[in-house]
Order: structure tokens, then C-alpha cells, then sequence
């Protein structure tokens, strides 16, 4: 006879909580306690395998995983109370589907007698952020919790990565029942994604590219999220072909800024040089991206002449927004493998001396040339000393969202994959500085900046705290202009230049705001300090506000303003009124 | 200016919508008509006609028909947003298949005397719909056909006296030994 109390598997649920994360190798979670999760933190308290961090506001735990996830490649997890607990923690889920970043979320919920009842901190989570996950459960029966704990891990991580949320009512934390360790039969049937390449598709992708005369390679996030041989095959690809690389925001890093072949980020703020050769190309080879209507423009002219094929695990993303003619349903490191082996065995580099020549005609147009001065710091010149100080480093850069965000994109050259964490597919102002607290979390030794905004910085400033508490030695770099830059940049091209509401009266001292929070402030309005002061900002150990003052009215290019094609770009030393006017006449309505 | 008002509008003014019925195979479980009817409201999808029911109660397989119109990139996009949920084991279009029978189930309450109950018995004997329910002064007929059939006998009855209607929804099934 077995004693049920004795069994190690029959525990409460709170327990097979604590015990699923640990049988998921999770080490580190992000959370913010409250009445619904009582239980679960009494659990966290009694052990120390998992660590909790404890964050400020939820959406911080949300973002610092989505960090840790990013940077890792492991699924971020994160714990919050019902109520305002989960509806706080929508933007962050949001953010991970829009970027497919493995994300679990813990949940309380009221005791499941008072669900509908309108009880104090209820709300309907599975309800509200089942258009914001992957997949979403309410478990109502402790018995049932193991094996939808080990189905969201699951299903967060394999396929397209995406966020998860569990909501686990109280009582259900309190009752008793019977865990088991993760199997098989704990996935739903119905899910299966797809991981081979289908064979004839990638004959026909290889004939394509074998017989290009202006071939590009377009890679995407995917690859980052397929793992680190997929970017190894990415790279001999490229090497193997001799084909032109560009990459999505999401996908820098796969191969490296560096590289002979690199042409830079494409799309709205890409280069010249990107945005011309997907126009001008005969074959486009799309590697785990998806067309987005930033990277393609109006979509009716995106690269008229193309032959397209278009790798990605996700069936839906095929023919979404633009068709193209060799879809490849899979994990992209899977079939870019398959790719370079027939091609390797069947086909030779093609010639494609004279496409390089065009490229480089393009590239001499320098479409991120800007002017420097000796009065004041401009925010691409201040990108660019970061980026000569912290290289050779293992630096990781997260961001918010905005004018520093695209010059980030431009000018910090990005070696490695994972090192590169910002919101995409959202566009989450306040992402960065959680999302360093999580990425410093995951990688305690390396250097992790959150190259930031002075509008965005000030949405989830209250994480320093969180940094303080637990010695993350995170460094916030605030490209300060004291606009919304990016707001100000549209309503300038778009609405008359009437600033609405995109300037900042009333400017926190951020030197101040630091020392308040027990971090290190630093301000620099010179560019004959700059390089000084971001040596000084590296050597310190402790959180760090930058307050880095630039020429306030700096705009960001080149632009393809919305709604037009790639060769309609608009470059720095175009920008006057008349053609700024021009190019942008008649796009107010678009985003 | 002649400027499309956004990027997604552009690729949808050339080609015709269509009108397609959708089998969906789910996972019986909480919630998998609110994922199911979310995306189509999420996404601006269309829903003209739409029927659940539980099939397989062992297996807790439901069976939801949806009849969409969009333009064929839009039902590809419908196809593949369905069948990539977790609870989603199969995604069929039934008109595609082009071997598919549709069915809807109407309730039609008719009030009326004289000659227009005549007339109304008549159609519905023309139609082959039943009588489920009667008075002295109305009739509830039952018919059971495609949405044409149904909408058309709808028309007859309104000047005959239509008091309400209450339909199922389309129903399909591939003809031929076949399962799903």
C-alpha cells in the first residue's frame, strides 16, 4: 500500500509550480507578489533553486523576461497577481507575440468558487490575453496543473516561439494532488509544427538561386529564434553563395555587421544600399522573417522584378502580405541546412560581379552620412562612440522604442546574434530598461546597455530600483533631446509641423533621478566629453542613468516614408523642406 | 493624391471575394469558440454563417463550419491563422474540395388565415418543409436545405404572414467514403 502522504508526487499546487519551473531548468523569474499568489511565493520563499527578482510594476517582469529570453534563447518566465497583476502584464505579452519571444506567465486568479463574481482583483486574464498569446489555460482542477505546465513550456518554445500565460486560481494553489515531470502526452495533439522543409521545395529554391543574376538574402528574426546553427548556416550560406545579406531589426546580429556582404538593416530607416538591392533584385531569399509593412513599404511596388522564396515556421506567415513563388514551411536552420547541401552538391557560386558593382554605387551614396559638430553631440555620433568603446566586449544592447531605436539599428554594428534585444513587431516604448534588468539577470557578467529615449526611458523608470536592488549593474544611455523624437520627426513630414504634444516641459534631472535610486547619474552636454564620460560609465559598477544631451531637432534617416516604394527613399542630405514636402504628400494616413 | 490609404489595402482591390465554408476540427475544451470567433473579429474576417457542436464526445472533438467571404489571399490567411491554434487538429475548405454538401436548418413561424394558410401549406408541401407546429392562426414550419433553398422559401413566406425565423447555420460534409 502506498501512503498518500508520503508519495514525493502528491503535493499542492503551488509546489508543482515551483517544482514544474525547476523541471524546466528555469533559474531566474520575474515577479510581483499579491493576494492571488500568495501560495506560490510562500513556495519560492521555502527553496532556492529558482531566484525570483522582484520587479517594480509587472509590465517590468514581463519585459525583463522577454530580455532574459531574447539574450538566452531559454523561455523567460514571469509571476504575477490576478487582476491588475495580469492586466498589467498584456503590453509585455502583446510584445512577445508581435516578436516571438518564448514567454511564460503565472497567473493568480480568484478562488474558482468566485470566478464571475466579480471579486476583489478579478478579471477575465485567460479572457483578455487570449488575442495576446500563443495559447492561454485556466486550470480549475489541481490535477490537471503539471501537465499544463509542461504544455505551456512546451508550446512557448517549439514552433514559432511566442508568449504563454497560465492562470491558476488560488484554491487550486492551496489543493493537493498528484504532479508528474514532463511527457510527451502532455501537448495537445493538434500541435504539431512543422520542422522538415519540404524536399521539391528546396530543389526549386536552389535552382532560383543558382540561376540569379541580382540575388539578396533578407533574414529575420527567425534565425535568432531557430538557434545558433542557424546562423551558422546562414553565414555559409552567405559565404558560399557570395550573395548580398540585409536583415530585419529583429534579425541583427545573424550575420555580422562586419561581414564583406552586410548591407545594412532594410525597411523604412534601413540603408540605401538595402532597400535598392531587395528593389532592384531578381531572386530574394526571405529567411525566418515576414514582410512586415515596415520592411516592405507599399507593397504593390516592393521588389517588382523578384523571384521570391520565403522560409518561416509559421504557415500563416506565407503569402500574408506580399506572394511569393517558393514557400518553405520550417524550422529555418533545418532547411537553410538542406539548401546548402543540395546547393553545394548541385549548383556553383553564380557570377554576380556586376550586381556587386551596382551595390557598390549604391553604398557610395553613404545614406547614413551625417554631419558632426563641435557644439553639440549629435545622437548617430553618440551611437557610434558607444560603439567604438564597448567593441570586443560581450555587450548586450536592448532599447526603447524611437529615433535612438533606428540609430541604434544603424549604427551600432551587431557581431553576434542574442546580443540585440528591442521591440519590433509592437514597438513598446519603455521596453529597454527592464529588459536589460533581464538581460543583466541572465548574463551577470557582461556589459548591458539600454540605449534609450528621454520620453521612453521615463515609462518604466521605476526598474532602477529593481537594478538596485539586486546589484544589476545596467547602463541606461538616454539619447536626450527632450522631444518624442520620432513623434516630433511625423508631425514635422506629415502634419505641418505643428509639435503637438511631443515636447517635454518638465524634464526629470536625470543625475538626481539616478542617485535617488541609488545608481550612478552622469551628464554630458559636449562632444569633446562623450568619449570620457562612456569609459567612465562602462568602468562603473553600479546602475547608471546616462544623461546624454544631443542636438535637439536631429531627424532620423534615410526614411521610405510610408506608403512608398523601396527606391523612393529619402536621404539626410535630401531632406530639405520642398523635397520632404514632396515625398511626403498625401501619406498622412498611413502609420 | 491618389495614395492607397494604407500598405495592407493595396493587394485586396484586385481580386474578387469569394465565399467559402470552413471545417474545423478542434479540441472540445473552455474557450475554443471565443479563439475561434476572436480571430475572425481580431483580424477583420468575415463571418456569414457559423455552426458548433461537440461530434465525437469520446475523443471531445467539436466541429465548427464557418461560411467566410474574403479574396483568396484573405481565406488562405483564414485557413492558416486556424489551423496554426493549439486546440486545432484539422482546417478543411469545403468549397475548395468541391465535393462538399452544405445543409442549414430552418425554424419558420408564418400567422395567417384563410388563403394564405392554404398558400402557406402549399409551399411548404412544394418545399418539402414540415409542419412541427400548429394553431388556429399560425403554423411552424421545419426545412432543412442549402442556404438558397432556405432563403428563397423565407421570401415566399413573408407576404404569407412570416412572424420569425430562427436557422442553425450551414452544416457541411465531403460526399464519397472519405472522412475528414
Amino acid at each position: 500500500m502506498s501512503d498518500k502522504s508520503h508519495d514525493p508526487n502528491q503535493m499542492t499546487g503551488a509546489a508543482m509550480i515551483v517544482r514544474a519551473l525547476i523541471d524546466h531548468g528555469v533559474t531566474d523569474i520575474f515577479g510581483y507578489p499579491g493576494g492571488a499568489v500568495l501560495p506560490i511565493y510562500d513556495e519560492i520563499f521555502q527553496q532556492s533553486e529558482v531566484q525570483h527578482i522582484l520587479v517594480r510594476h509587472e509590465q517590468g517582469a514581463g519585459h525583463a523576461a522577454e530580455g532574459y529570453a531574447r539574450s538566452t534563447g531559454k523561455p523567460g518566465v514571469a509571476l504575477v497577481t490576478s487582476g491588475p497583476g495580469a492586466t498589467n502584464m498584456v503590453t509585455p505579452l502583446t510584445d512577445a507575440l508581435m516578436d516571438s519571444i518564448p514567454l511564460v506567465c503565472i497567473s493568480g486568479q480568484v478562488p474558482t468558487h468566485l470566478i464571475g463574481n466579480d471579486a476583489f482583483q478579478e478579471c477575465d486574464t485567460v479572457g483578455i490575453t487570449r488575442p495576446c498569446t500563443k495559447h492561454n489555460w485556466l486550470v480549475r482542477d489541481v490535477n490537471d496543473l503539471a501537465k499544463v505546465l509542461h504544455e505551456a513550456f512546451y508550446v512557448a518554445t517549439s514552433g514559432r516561439p511566442g508568449p504563454v500565460l497560465v492562470d491558476v486560481p488560488k484554491d487550486v494553489q492551496f489543493a493537493t494532488g498528484t504532479y508528474h515531470p514532463p511527457r510527451k502526452s502532455d501537448v495537445h495533439r493538434s500541435y504539431a509544427p512543422r520542422v522538415k522543409g519540404d524536399a521539391t521545395q528546396i530543389r526549386k529554391a536552389v535552382a532560383l538561386l543558382a540561376g540569379a543574376k541580382r540575388p539578396v538574402i533578407y533574414s529575420g528574426g527567425g534565425v535568432i529564434n531557430s538557434g545558433p546553427e542557424a546562423t551558422r548556416l546562414l553565414r555559409e550560406l552567405v559565404e558560399v553563395t557570395g550573395f548580398p545579406i540585409t536583415s530585419t531589426l529583429m534579425g541583427l546580429g545573424a550575420y555580422p555587421a562586419s561581414g564583406k556582404n552586410w548591407l545594412g538593416m532594410l525597411g523604412m530607416h534601413g540603408t540605401y544600399e538595402a532597400n535598392m538591392t531587395m528593389h532592384d533584385c531578381d531572386v530574394m531569399l526571405c529567411v525566418g522573417a515576414r514582410f512586415d509593412d515596415r520592411i516592405t513599404g507599399r507593397v504593390d511596388a516592393f521588389s517588382p522584378g523578384s523571384k521570391k522564396i520565403h522560409i518561416d515556421i509559421d504557415p500563416s506567415s506565407i503569402n500574408k502580405n506580399i506572394r511569393v513563388d517558393v514557400p518553405i514551411i520550417g524550422d529555418c536552420g533545418n532547411i537553410l541546412g538542406d539548401i546548402l547541401q543540395v546547393f553545394k552538391a548541385e549548383a556553383k557560386k553564380p557570377d554576380i560581379k556586376t550586381w556587386w558593382q551596382q551595390i557598390a554605387q549604391w553604398r557610395a551614396r553613404n545614406s547614413l552620412y551625417y554631419k558632426k559638430s563641435n557644439d553639440v553631440i549629435l545622437p548617430q555620433h553618440a551611437i557610434q562612440s558607444l560603439f567604438e568603446a564597448t567593441r570586443g566586449r560581450e555587450t548586450y544592447i536592448t532599447t526603447e522604442v524611437g529615433q535612438h531605436q533606428m540609430w541604434a539599428a544603424q549604427f551600432y554594428g551587431f557581431e553576434e546574434p542574442h546580443r540585440w534585444m528591442t521591440s519590433g513587431g509592437l514597438g513598446t516604448m519603455g521596453y529597454g530598461l527592464p529588459a536589460a534588468v533581464g538581460v543583466q539577470v541572465a548574463h551577470p557578467d557582461s556589459l548591458v546597455i539600454d540605449i534609450a529615449g528621454d520620453a521612453s526611458v521615463q515609462m518604466t523608470m521605476q526598474e532602477m530600483s529593481t537594478a538596485v536592488q539586486y546589484e544589476l549593474p545596467i547602463k541606461i544611455f538616454i539619447l536626450n533631446n527632450q522631444y518624442m523624437g520620432m513623434v516630433r520627426q511625423w508631425q514635422q513630414l506629415l502634419h505641418g509641423n505643428r509639435l503637438s504634444h511631443s515636447y517635454s516641459e518638465a524634464m526629470p534631472d536625470f543625475v538626481k533621478l539616478a542617485e535617488a535610486y541609488g545608481g550612478v547619474g552622469f551628464q554630458v552636454h559636449k562632444p569633446g566629453d562623450l568619449d570620457g564620460a562612456i569609459q567612465e560609465m562602462i568602468s562603473v559598477k553600479r546602475p547608471v542613468l546616462f544623461d546624454c544631451r544631443v542636438a535637439s531637432l536631429e531627424n532620423c534617416f534615410p526614411m521610405i516614408p510610408s506608403g512608398k516604394a523601396h527606391n523612393e527613399m529619402l536621404l539626410p542630405e535630401q531632406a530639405n523642406d520642398e523635397a520632404t514636402a514632396k515625398a511626403f504628400a498625401g501619406g498622412k494616413a498611413l502609420v | 493624391m491618389n495614395q492607397p490609404a494604407s500598405a495592407y489595402f493595396i493587394e485586396e482591390r484586385h481580386d474578387p471575394n469569394e465565399t467559402h465554408t470552413l471545417a474545423v476540427l478542434v479540441q472540445n475544451e473552455p474557450g475554443v469558440l471565443a479563439r475561434v470567433i476572436g480571430l475572425f473579429s481580431g483580424r477583420g474576417y468575415n463571418i456569414e454563417s457559423l455552426t458548433v457542436s461537440e461530434t465525437e464526445a469520446q475523443k471531445h472533438l467539436s466541429r465548427i463550419t464557418i461560411v467566410t467571404t474574403g479574396t483568396p489571399m484573405v481565406i488562405a490567411q483564414i485557413k492558416n491563422q486556424l489551423d496554426r491554434m493549439i486546440p486545432v487538429y484539422q482546417v478543411v475548405d469545403m468549397t475548395q474540395t468541391r465535393r462538399s454538401i452544405e445543409r442549414e436548418l430552418a425554424m419558420v413561424k408564418v400567422r395567417g388565415q384563410g388563403e394564405h394558410r392554404v398558400e402557406a401549406l402549399r409551399l411548404a408541401d412544394a418545399f418539402r418543409a414540415r409542419v412541427i407546429d400548429a394553431t388556429t392562426e399560425s403554423f411552424v414550419f421545419e426545412i432543412t436545405g442549402n442556404t438558397d433553398k432556405i432563403n428563397q422559401y423565407i421570401d415566399l413566406m413573408r407576404p404569407l404572414g412570416l412572424v420569425e425565423v430562427s436557422r442553425t447555420g450551414v452544416a457541411a460534409i465531403g460526399r464519397g467514403p472519405e472522412g475528414m
